[in-house]
């Protein structure tokens, strides 16, 4: 195992940089004082004054969340149902359909997604705005969300909901105080995923949203397709700490709650 | 009572949101252009009854596909976006290996570090991955200016609107869906086997070749279908960092509507393009399937 390590070592930190790079690039150069991005004259932060200085940007933003955390929390619910229904329902009529178009979504393109979506809200005359990208994002993150949960669900031993049920539960209580908190760690983290999913989306979002609602994704877009611009820079750099730091608080708070996990399990094997 | 409310709201929701919309795609396929809001005939017409139904279909024909294959742009635009992402597939493999074999190789307390600084890229927004090229490939970008100052080239290259910058992008922005299938099929490789091909005199190279490579192939096939698949349909990289001459059906697709707005050739493009994807998918569970039933 030791012998390869200076290819190892090397491999690694090359990957490693190629990967993290252009965003420290994009990062430091976020600070330029300069208009011109690639040529560097000096610290400031007046992009960041400019930013928060601009209008339709903010207010991009504040559709983009409001769209995520809806579209996140009702994908939550329904990608549960499904994930449920997929390993617990069963067998019943149209079950293969059923799980094809849980699958679907995550291999289709999402310029198909986004036509398909588009050409039935037009056809039931469905105005585009707000309400039309929630709809999409949900169907698309729902499927996700139950890919997440279906596999916790698998994973766990079902006599325990038996055992809940024999005690006297109804099927809905032993669902909520045994199934639920067993599969919660997923259930967060399909959340997490189908709201950075929304956040991210470009293509879908074109499609199905209306003059009337612009996302930051469409708007960043637009920006960007005439060129490289600092205010873009500033943009990139506060959605980067934002995940970043998201990201690694999550994974510790999760890593907190299964070594209490662990903890609290040996102490009721030992009682 | 309870169950089938259960079934019934996501069934319910996936049939109306995702299966009916398909179903509309495929019809507008069918169906002609026309100068008219929505820019398509024919309406389907229920108040007419039978009759209405019968000139409906009649009125549907394959000349939308036709069109495509008589149009040179259409097949140029299959063929270069196949080629697009079976060449960056190809880059993605070659980049990401080595990383997956070296993280399967690193100290076990360190694996969920590195496990997590691959994902948490994922996490950040597609777009801004893309971007953050733009700045580096362009002509005045950091790119040449480094090369520059290092002497080793006197006139910029131009890489930003090539494909290269495609491959690029797509090798880039899909790297760790390619290294965390081959770091599972590695991190559970026995390292004993190894250990016993050297000593039956494999050298290091060969002994990679004959065990450690063959053993890992699950992996690097599920991996490269994971980049394939999602590069085929690409539009975001393409129109960013791809040049007029790029083309790939993600971007026509979009094209033909936006600004053509010529909806029933839209939807043609995207009838083939599923077409197009069925192949790999469906090798692609193939693979997952033989993988799972290995397990066992």
């Amino acid at each position: 195992m030791k012998r390869m390590s200076w290819f190892n070592t090397v491999s690694i930190t090359l990957g490693f940089v190629f990967l993290y790079l252009p965003m420290v690039i994009l990062v430091v150069y976020s600070f330029n004082a300069s208009k011109l991005v690639t040529v560097w004259a000096g610290f400031s932060t007046k992009w960041y004054v400019e930013l928060m200085g601009n209008e339709a940007f903010l207010d991009a933003a504040w559709v983009t969340v409001k769209v995520a955390v809806l579209s996140s929390t009702l994908a939550t619910v329904l990608g549960t149902m499904a994930a449920y229904v997929l390993v617990r329902a069963g067998r019943f009529h149209g079950r293969t359909l059923f799980s094809g178009m849980i699958y679907a979504p995550l291999v289709m393109p999402e310029v198909i997604t986004g036509l398909s979506l588009l050409l039935l809200f037009i056809g039931i005359g469905l105005d585009r705005g707000i309400f039309t990208i929630i709809l999409a994002h949900t169907t698309f993150a729902m499927c996700y969300v139950s890919v997440v949960v279906s596999s916790r669900l698998v994973s766990f031993d079902r006599a325990l909901e038996e055992a809940a049920l024999d005690l006297g539960c109804t099927q809905f209580q032993a669902f909520r105080l045994v199934t639920l908190p067993i599969i919660a760690p997923a259930v967060i983290s399909g959340w997490l995923l189908a709201f950075t999913l929304s956040l991210d989306d470009l293509v879908i979002a074109s499609f199905t949203a209306g003059p009337s609602a612009t996302t930051l994704p469409i708007k960043i877009f637009s920006a960007v397709r005439l060129g490289v611009s600092p205010e873009i820079n500033a943009l990139s750099t506060i959605m980067i700490g934002i995940v970043t730091v998201g990201v690694i608080s999550a994974s510790l708070i999760s890593k907190r709650a299964s070594l209490r996990q662990q903890a609290e399990e040996q102490a009721a094997v030992r009682t | 009572m309870r169950r089938f409310f259960l079934i019934a709201v996501p069934y319910i929701w996936l049939l109306a949101l995702f299966l009916v919309p398909f179903l509309i795609v495929l019809k507008i396929s069918l169906s002609d252009t026309a100068l008219a809001i929505p820019p398509y005939t024919p309406q389907l017409d229920f108040g007419a009854g039978w009759d209405g139904i019968r000139n409906f279909f009649a009125a549907l024909d394959f000349e939308n596909f036709t069109f495509l294959t008589e149009d040179a742009l259409y097949w140029k635009a299959y063929l270069s976006s196949l080629k697009i992402a079976a060449v960056s597939t190809f880059f993605t493999l070659l980049v990401g290996y080595p990383i997956a074999y070296a993280m399967a190789n690193a100290r076990i307390e360190w694996r969920p570090t590195l496990m997590m600084l691959i994902i948490l890229p994922f996490w950040t927004s597609f777009l801004i991955r893309v971007y953050s090229w733009m700045g580096i490939l362009s002509q005045e970008g950091y790119l040449n200016q480094f090369l520059m100052s290092l002497g080793l080239i006197s006139e910029p290259l131009i890489i930003l609107n090539t494909n290269w910058a495609v491959y690029i992008g797509i090798v880039y922005t899909y790297l760790p869906f390619m290294i965390l299938p081959i770091y599972a099929a590695l991190e559970k490789l026995d390292g004993a086997l190894i250990e016993a091909a050297e000593d039956l005199g494999c050298s290091r190279l060969s002994a990679f070749w004959l065990v450690t490579f063959p053993l890992s192939k699950g992996g690097v096939i599920a991996g490269c279908f994971l980049v394939f698949i999602p590069a085929l349909g690409e539009f975001v990289i393409p129109s960013l960092l791809g040049g007029s001459d790029t083309l790939m059906i993600g971007k026509v697709l979009w094209e033909e509507f936006f600004s053509n707005r010529d909806w029933p050739v839209a939807s043609a493009v995207a009838v083939v393009l599923l077409l197009l994807l069925i192949v790999p998918i469906i090798l692609f569970q193939r693979n997952e399937q033989k993988a799972r039933e290995a397990d066992q």
